[in-house]
């Protein structure tokens, strides 16, 4: 009895040395050199493998800017100059800082103000859609609603809202990490400066028709007035042929040009309300959308693409 | 045993329902969009401007490149305005707008030509006048002709194939024209035999069209370089290089042209617009539509001037039916629906179709079941449910290996799917992916 005890506990603890010997040789013969470097940046990184920075994940940028001699181009969106300021006093490499962006959907046509004309049935993905035509509204440079962007952001920042069919993109959580930039196929989401509280002014369209086809097929479109341009203290307001852009970086935020907007295609966000009677505006406007939807239809059957 | 080529194929029910119809002529349009990219490869370049007064014929937009075409003016008019109209592509292109001077009598001269059968051009200026009157494969891909033509030092061509398969269902312009107009396109034929030295022409028609086979077995009688050749009736044998490895038994390497196996292969309405160029000096300004669906009154064939709007087209046949949920620029398998009635009739449209809303609704994709019909009935022997995983999960450069750039987009793998999962859709946008890649490599 206690011999075969004592020949199991012997032959366990044999095989445990001669494993631990065949290890030990194996680890030392085999050993990769690893800069200790790498791991101690890809620690402070965020490790959210996002591929924002442009490398395939955390591990491969730190790689990168461990092994990088100028790495004043290299950037971590998610991280931000916090965590690029501490690579730097890692690496003792000089960074450059940026300021922080945020993802800002440059459409608001929601199925309330962009009436739909064609009814789609194909892959519910916009870029199979934006290959076939230009989507179930009359506006082609607008959100196709398939939502691409929602499903490649990483950090649950988007999702989309069911009674506009738009993604919504919630600034708090949004990294910048441009993933929704790339996946989206009509261009319509850009990265702005955020601010501390999260103050911005935008043109919500992108629509480059004439200013009649324009309304007609979204009664938020861009007309392309130039009442902005006109209003504006500063020249921040970039106007060409039919469209309206404000560069982030002139507008000084006074809002003028929001209130003089025919088309309400001026967003602005997170201001605190003005003394405006809002309700009495927003009446008359859904009867006209109305209107127009009904028009649409009787002007063109509905064709499915 | 009839010919037909060997890998896979479907079919389709048939409905040619206009086959017995003849072709008529649409009236002249008062407004007419011609768009300037109605051809593969580079948009042509507008030459005109508004308020200028344009005559039937003139050309309007010249050729931008070696693959492109002119376009000439379908009526006489005057240009009201440049402006972006939605084309069949389902998105705003340039198009010129001409208003059709109701006075001008050229504008309702009915042409009538008589046959013509001496060739008096010599080769080089009969490849010239093709360039000039904008002449682009009218079966449907509007590859400009002359590229076609143009032949290489080291490619030797001995074999001319005439393409009068038109196997999409419901579409018969080529069926029609084949009938109508078999004397000139003999003749056509001779021309292209004449500006090539070729020797040999075979032209291909399915075994359903036995009526054309007979007309043209006639017209062709005269000259014994011309064959026609009776093939089984199998979908998509209209595809380029399906007719020919189904006629002359050669298969076109990957990535490469007929003219690579020594074959050019040309459709019966291309030879019909080269016979009209070279003997009558006649741009391409009008072409054959079937305006066709089950539910259409008077459903028939027309002439109809490039540039008439969709919506008049329907009015010809007697409106829009009830129910109406897609209409079709082309036949129901390769056609692409357009957005609205507003769009016009481009060199490429062969037919307009109206489906109704219980044939057109597609029904919800399930699950892939591994039963391999998509592979049974793949026409270049590929693997398209494989492809479509490729394109779906964004694996493009596994795909590029596996060959997607040779899918010629018939469709057969989505319609025998029993899952009804969107293959060519998601094959046709990695294609574009693919394509792109293999452009910004180079």
């Amino acid at each position: 009895m206690s011999d075969s005890v004592l020949y199991s506990v012997f032959l366990l603890v044999s095989l445990g040395v001669i494993a631990a010997i065949v290890l030990y040789i194996v680890s030392k013969k085999f050993y990769v050199y690893e800069n200790p470097l790498i791991s101690e940046v890809d620690d402070i990184l965020p490790a959210a493998n996002c591929g924002g920075c442009g490398s395939p994940g955390c591990k491969a940028f730190a790689d990168k800017l461990v092994n990088t001699e100028d790495i004043s181009e290299l950037f971590c969106p998610v991280g931000g100059n916090e965590v690029m300021k501490q690579v730097s006093e890692i690496l003792g490499k000089e960074v450059t800082e940026k300021d922080p962006t945020v993802a800002v959907l440059l459409c608001q046509g929601g199925c309330e103000v962009r009436p739909k004309t064609t009814i789609y049935q194909g892959p519910r993905t916009c870029a199979v859609s934006a290959m076939v035509y230009g989507g179930e509204t009359d506006c082609q440079y607008g959100c196709l609603g398939d939502g691409d962007c929602v499903a490649v952001c990483d950090f649950d920042a988007m999702y989309m809202d069911e009674n506009t069919g738009l993604p919504v993109i919630d600034t708090d959580k949004c990294t910048s990490c441009e993933a929704c930039v790339k996946a989206c196929p009509r261009d319509i989401i850009e990265m702005r400066p955020l601010n501390k509280r999260d103050l911005k002014i935008f043109v919500g369209c992108l629509n480059q028709d004439k200013a009649g086809i324009a309304k007609k097929a979204c009664d938020v479109a861009c007309i392309g007035c130039s009442k902005c341009e006109d209003i504006c203290p500063k020249d921040a307001v970039i106007m060409t042929d039919t469209l309206a852009y404000i560069d982030p970086i002139a507008c000084t935020l006074c809002r003028k040009c929001v209130e003089v907007c025919p088309t309400h295609s001026i967003i602005e966000t997170n201001f605190p309300p003005k003394k405006v009677k809002k309700p009495k505006e927003e009446k008359p406007k859904r009867e006209k959308v109305a209107v127009v939807k009904a028009k649409v239809e009787s002007v063109n059957p509905k064709t499915d693409a | 045993m009839l010919k037909t080529f060997p890998k896979g194929g479907i079919h389709p029910e048939e409905n040619k329902i206009t086959s017995s119809k003849a072709i008529k002529r649409m009236p002249v349009p008062k407004v007419v969009y011609v768009p300037i990219a109605q051809h593969i490869g580079i948009p042509a370049e507008i030459i005109v401007d508004r308020k200028d007064k344009v005559e039937i014929g003139q050309v309007i937009a010249k050729s931008g490149g070696f693959v492109s075409s002119n376009i000439h003016s379908p009526v006489a008019g005057t240009v009201t305005k440049l402006d972006m109209i939605v084309d069949t592509s389902g998105y705003k292109k340039q198009c010129i707008v001409i208003r059709t001077d109701q006075k001008n009598e050229s504008n309702f001269e009915i042409p009538d030509f008589p046959l013509k059968k001496e060739i008096s051009m010599d080769q080089k200026n009969i490849l010239q006048q093709i360039t000039d009157c904008g002449i682009v494969g009218l079966g449907g891909a509007t590859f400009p002709s002359h590229v076609k033509l143009d032949l290489k030092n080291d490619n030797h061509v001995d074999c001319l194939i005439i393409n009068g398969v038109e196997c999409e269902p419901y579409l018969t312009a080529d069926h029609r024209l084949m009938l109508e107009k078999a004397d000139e396109i003999i003749v056509g034929i001779q021309i292209l035999m004449h500006a090539l030295h070729i020797n040999e022409a075979i032209i291909g028609i399915e075994n359903n069209k036995k009526d054309a086979i007979k007309v043209l077995k006639q017209a062709a009688k005269s000259d014994k370089r011309i064959k026609v050749a009776a093939l089984q009736v199998k979908y998509p044998q209209g595809s380029e290089k399906q007719l020919i490895t189904a006629i002359v038994q050669r298969e076109v390497p990957i990535g490469g042209l007929p003219m690579d196996v020594g074959v050019i292969v040309h459709n019966v309405g291309t030879i019909f617009a080269i016979y009209q160029a070279v003997q009558y000096d006649q741009p391409l300004i009008e072409r054959v539509v079937t305006v066709t669906g089950k539910k259409i009154e008077n459903a028939s064939n027309f002439w109809v001037r490039i540039g008439t709007p969709i919506k008049d087209l329907v009015e010809e046949v007697g409106g829009l039916p009830e129910g109406t949920r897609k209409i079709v620029n082309g036949g129901p398998m390769m056609g692409k629906a357009i957005k609205n009635t507003d769009v016009p009739v481009t060199k490429g449209t062969s037919g307009i179709l109206v489906i109704s809303e219980d044939e057109a609704s597609r029904q919800d994709p399930k699950n892939c079941i591994r039963c391999g019909q998509c592979v049974f009935v793949c026409p270049m022997g590929l693997e398209p449910h494989l492809l479509m995983n490729l394109s779906e999960k964004g694996m493009y450069e596994k795909a590029a290996y596996e060959d997607i750039m040779t899918c010629i987009e018939c469709g057969s793998c989505s319609y025998v799917c029993p899952s009804h999962r969107p293959l060519l859709d998601y094959i046709r946008f990695g294609k574009s992916i693919v394509k792109k890649i293999n452009t910004t490599k180079n």
